[in-house]
């Protein structure tokens, strides 16, 4: 039992308090979220290390025994998404510190900013369900605050329903907690995963799964609950809704992902079809609405929905190679998405609108970025050799050996249409000539460095996943292994 | 048992009354909707441990009855979370009511939409 798990959590809540206190001095601020983000990214790389070389790591707050205490328990999946974490989070915060204006960074935007952090690794790294609320709430109120930040008119309306919504799927959680608490006796979930298939209403079990599908659903933005996603995320400024559309819904995935593994495969029949329905429709629904729209931000906010499909996809699946692809595909995901958002925010820098028909020119002007939406675009849609690839065939074969092919040819046909969505935001946006001239702007250099570490890092994945894929596989294997995620909580043998 | 099953009653009235507010049009009532709705799950979540009459969630030598402490501290937490929550949603209805005169969200959607 090692401390580290602990310090993704514990770094950015110091820094969080600190930088709250020093609010006023923007520079000040801007370089101590930096420094402690890009610590924060060596501390997660030597976790993952740890983890591939010394199996599950937990940690027990307060000296408690296994199932009583709180538990941190960090598989390679947890590790995975905490590294993601901090790489995508340092990079918006760099496109930040260059892009933000003064009021916003003078009103607690690098505290928030940490906050949220704090909220999004807790939530990956517990291993305990009411804690796992916790962590959620954490970062919700962070995300509440950062869209709400500047109150803006659209702002505020838009932060009053994703609260409401957030709120009331928080309420739905609870109520699961308290049904899952009455039926077992416990809230660790890898007791849960022991003690879930001794109780003898199964019938409330499978009331309680439904329940939690319901809550990250919402949280996930899942069909057909994902209604207040693309709104929401086109209200705040758009660098911060780069961190939000990379981070916030894969949490939610992420908590269907282990309370599905641990919890309800094994007790629920019902589960895994539901989610295959859930998935075509997450997908195809979302890239209907992302066709529709002809606004920059709103088109990537509809693909945030349609993506998420083929991560549930994957779970829905449940085989090793199947998983194991959607692993991949948030990671590419939460590198991808989020490159494509800071793209957006830069052309809005650059022109003041996001509006693809008021757009246009900018390849003229700014190839750099037209280069960099080309290869974000084209790895979102899944064009060889690049990550999103990679990431589809891995699903589509798991489908094709599970001979899911409903399932298959939905997430085919909605590859064509996001490539279709992607070229079409190239051609209004980018490539065709157009009078708008460009604004005045200071720091666009360093908003294109921010922008080509995440495309980098999309390369990288795509070119060399090779190296990447073992993380996945084992993370995917250590997922189907409940057995040894409760071994590693409660100590061999307890389940017994 | 006799006393959990009052208490059911109780909250399946607050989460009734909260979700009909919250489907309500009225910022305030939906305010108001949601802070019902997590006083019904804080019950809800109190009851989950069995509620016992007089007894203390403390195990002291000499003492019998005990409750399950374990809900009363998720409650705990619970109730800090939606004090903030609710906090924070008055204030940005506030800010939406200031802004447009208006606490109607029909009346809302059309001029938002607009800018």
């Amino acid at each position: 039992m090692s401390n580290l798990p602990i310090i993704p959590v514990a770094l950015p809540l110091v820094a969080g308090i600190v930088l709250a206190l020093i609010r006023e001095r923007t520079v000040a601020s801007r370089a101590v979220s930096l420094l402690v983000n890009c610590v924060g990214l060596g501390v997660a790389w030597s976790l993952m290390m740890k983890v591939q070389s010394e199996g599950i790591q937990t940690l027990g707050f307060g000296g408690w025994a296994a199932p009583y205490g709180i538990f941190f328990a960090v598989d390679m999946l947890s590790a995975l998404m905490v590294l993601v974490t901090m790489v995508v989070s340092t990079a918006t915060l760099l496109f930040a510190c260059f892009s933000l204006d003064e009021f916003r960074e003078r009103r607690f935007f690098y505290a928030f900013f940490q906050f949220l952090l704090v909220g999004v690794n807790g939530s990956f790294l517990t291993g305990d369900l009411f804690n796992l609320f916790v962590w959620f709430e954490v970062l919700l109120i962070s995300s509440y605050a950062l869209m709400v930040l500047g109150s803006e008119g659209y702002q505020l309306q838009e932060t009053f329903k994703y609260l409401v919504i957030n709120a009331v799927s928080s309420m739905l959680f609870l109520i699961g907690v308290a049904v899952i608490y009455s039926l077992t006796g416990t809230l660790n979930m890898a007791d849960l995963s022991v003690k879930l298939a001794l109780v003898e209403d199964q019938g409330a079990v499978a009331a309680v799964a439904v329940i939690f599908m319901m809550v990250f659903g919402l949280k996930g933005g899942l069909f057909p609950l994902y209604m207040w996603l693309p709104r929401a995320y086109f209200a705040p400024p758009t660098v911060i809704s780069a961190l939000f559309g990379g981070l916030l819904t894969k949490v939610g995935v992420y908590a269907l992902f282990r309370t599905t593994s641990l919890m309800f495969v094994d007790n629920v029949p019902f589960t895994l079809p539901v989610l295959i329905v859930v998935s075509a429709g997450t997908m195809f629904f979302g890239v209907l609405g992302a066709l529709a729209q002809w606004d920059f931000k709103r088109v990537l906010s509809y693909h945030i929905v349609s993506q998420i499909g083929y991560m549930i996809m994957g779970l829905a699946i449940y085989t090793p190679l199947a998983l194991a692809g959607a692993i991949f595909y948030i990671v590419h995901h939460i590198l991808v998405k989020t490159a494509l958002f800071l793209i957006a925010a830069a052309v809005e820098k650059l022109r003041g609108t996001t509006n693809l028909a008021r757009l246009g020119g900018v390849m003229e002007s700014r190839p750099a970025l037209a280069v960099l939406f080309m290869i974000a675009g084209l790895s979102l849609a899944g064009v060889p050799p690049l990550s999103g690839f990679v990431a589809k065939l891995m699903l589509i074969r798991g489908g094709l050996e599970e001979q899911s092919y409903f399932i298959v040819v939905v997430s085919v046909l909605v590859s064509f249409l996001t490539l279709f969505s992607m070229m079409k935001i190239f051609r209004y946006g980018f490539w065709r000539s157009s009078e708008s001239a460009d604004l005045d702007e200071t720091g666009a250099g360093m908003r294109i460095v921010a922008t080509s570490v995440l495309v980098g890092a999309g390369i990288v994945l795509g070119l060399g996943a090779v190296w990447v894929l073992p993380y996945a596989e084992l993370a995917a294997e250590q997922m189907l292994d409940t057995q040894g995620y409760i071994d590693a909580v409660l100590g061999p043998g307890a389940s017994n | 048992m006799g006393i959990e099953i009052p208490i059911l009653l109780l909250v399946g009235a607050l989460l009734t009354t909260g979700v009909y507010l919250v489907l309500d049009r009225t910022l305030l009532r939906v305010v108001i909707g949601l802070g019902l709705l997590s006083n019904g799950t804080h019950l809800l979540l109190l009851s989950t441990g069995g509620l016992e009459e007089g007894a203390a969630p403390v195990l002291a030598h000499g003492v019998s009855t005990v409750v399950d402490p374990l809900p009363q501290a998720l409650i705990l937490t619970a109730i800090v979370i939606s004090f903030g929550v609710t906090a924070l949603l008055l204030t940005i209805s506030y800010g939406v009511y200031e802004r447009y005169r208006s606490d109607d969200l029909r009346e809302l959607h059309g001029r938002l939409d607009d800018e």
